[in-house]
């Protein structure tokens, strides 16, 4: 019985709050827009506190003309944490291997050069010589500027007033995206024509001829998807990991103003409840930052050596 | 009891149309695919374990290809997540 009438309960009061299109009555506090605003990109920087601070517009320009296709490149603010995160990165790097170069010449080096260095030697050992094998110093470059990029891309969005970039998927998709074209590009160096062709059209040897035109026809388009879904995961790894970890933060934090209307007693209770979770998801997120951007590094030197090494 | 969570089956049914079974189904497939992850990482916590106590030697080995094995099959729960998104907001 108790069961039915909180279920009936629940059925009145969430259809305002859980309205696709709803906008904020006076009493329902919009959390839908609240979240696809903090989630979704936009064209404005927003530096405020409670409604307090500055707003930076972002600028607009004309679209592109190309043929049929009409290419907005105006910048948002998915693609100003891009470009900031790019530069971070050549700001880093670029000063430590002139240092490695000419002050550290043979020897081992000492501050940051030396923690970049740790990392840098831990990825060319353990994650692309050991999955490339021969040819692996090739690679080396894009895996670690892969990880690099995505480790900043996905700290920035920890900050404060920050946006993930890789929390649009179309940011991972055009990484997975060159991952892809990279690992095919390298499998047909590593192999030649007929051996690349040898990955999608398999056939098994020794079968009689009827039997492997029914392989043939059966397992190319099984081949071919392989090819397109790996790459197809790691975009969405990337994309749901970074994405959930901020809407599961914005719901907690969200739902102390649902308990608004609930008196002071309750609503401090929530809100102090909130905040310590909160803050415990906050540091699983740093790690999660760190461990989805070595995921995707790894991963992408895996799919190079598996391809190189195809041993049909 | 269960007639009433009956009737406010047939009535979130009729009430919104489409909309709210879509959510429905989306709570129920969210569930689903955090129990499946929920007991993948269990398995991958029970060999990890085990390992290290047969081999203490061998447990920073164990101890990194379980934190890489667990991102792995969080990134299958978070295919689940996505599509459920999709449900809800479109």
């Amino acid at each position: 019985m108790g069961l039915a009438g909180m279920l009936a309960w629940l059925q009145g009061g969430g259809g305002a709050a859980g309205a696709p299109t709803g906008g904020g009555s006076g009493e329902a506090p919009d959390l839908q827009g609240m979240l696809m605003h903090h989630l979704l990109d936009g064209s404005e920087l927003e530096f405020t506190i409670l409604g307090r601070g500055f707003v930076i517009p972002l600028p607009h320009w004309e679209p592109i003309h190309l043929g049929g296709l009409t290419i907005d490149l105006s910048p948002t603010k998915h693609v100003v944490f891009l470009v900031l995160a790019a530069i971070l990165c050549l700001a880093v790097f670029i000063p430590i291997a002139g240092a490695m170069r000419k002050k550290y010449n043979g020897r081992a080096p000492s501050g940051l050069a030396n923690a970049m260095e740790a990392m840098i030697l831990y990825f060319r050992d353990e994650v692309v010589r050991r999955n490339i094998g021969h040819g692996a110093d090739a690679y080396t470059g894009y895996v670690l500027t892969l990880f690099f990029f995505i480790l900043f891309m996905n700290v920035l969005g920890l900050l404060p007033f920050g946006a993930t970039a890789t929390g649009n998927f179309m940011v991972t998709g055009a990484l997975a995206l060159i991952t892809l074209v990279v690992v095919e590009v390298s499998g047909m160096q590593a192999l030649g024509f007929k051996g690349y062709m040898k990955t999608i059209f398999f056939v098994p040897p020794g079968l009689n001829p009827a039997m492997s035109v029914l392989m043939l026809v059966i397992l190319t388009p099984v081949e071919l998807l392989g090819k397109i879904a790996k790459p197809f995961a790691l975009m969405v790894r990337l994309f749901a990991n970074m994405m959930a970890g901020h809407t599961l933060v914005l719901s907690l934090l969200g739902l102390i103003f649902m308990f608004a209307s609930a008196g002071i007693v309750v609503v401090n209770g929530v809100a102090v409840a909130s905040v310590v979770m909160v803050t415990a998801i906050m540091m699983l997120e740093i790690f999660v930052a760190f461990l989805q951007a070595y995921i995707f590094a790894m991963l992408t030197a895996v799919f190079i050596g598996l391809i190189r090494h195809h041993a049909h | 009891m269960l007639y009433g969570m009956l009737a406010f089956f047939q009535d979130a049914g009729a009430a919104a149309g489409a909309g709210a079974f879509g959510q429905l189904g989306a709570g129920i497939g969210i569930g689903l695919a955090v129990i499946g992850a929920g007991i993948g990482i269990g398995q991958i916590g029970n060999g990890a374990t085990q390992g290290i106590a047969r081999q203490p030697e061998a447990a920073a080995t164990i101890q990194t290809a379980a934190i890489i094995l667990a991102a792995l099959i969080e990134g299958a729960a978070l295919f689940g997540l996505v599509i459920t998104i999709l449900y809800k907001f479109f």
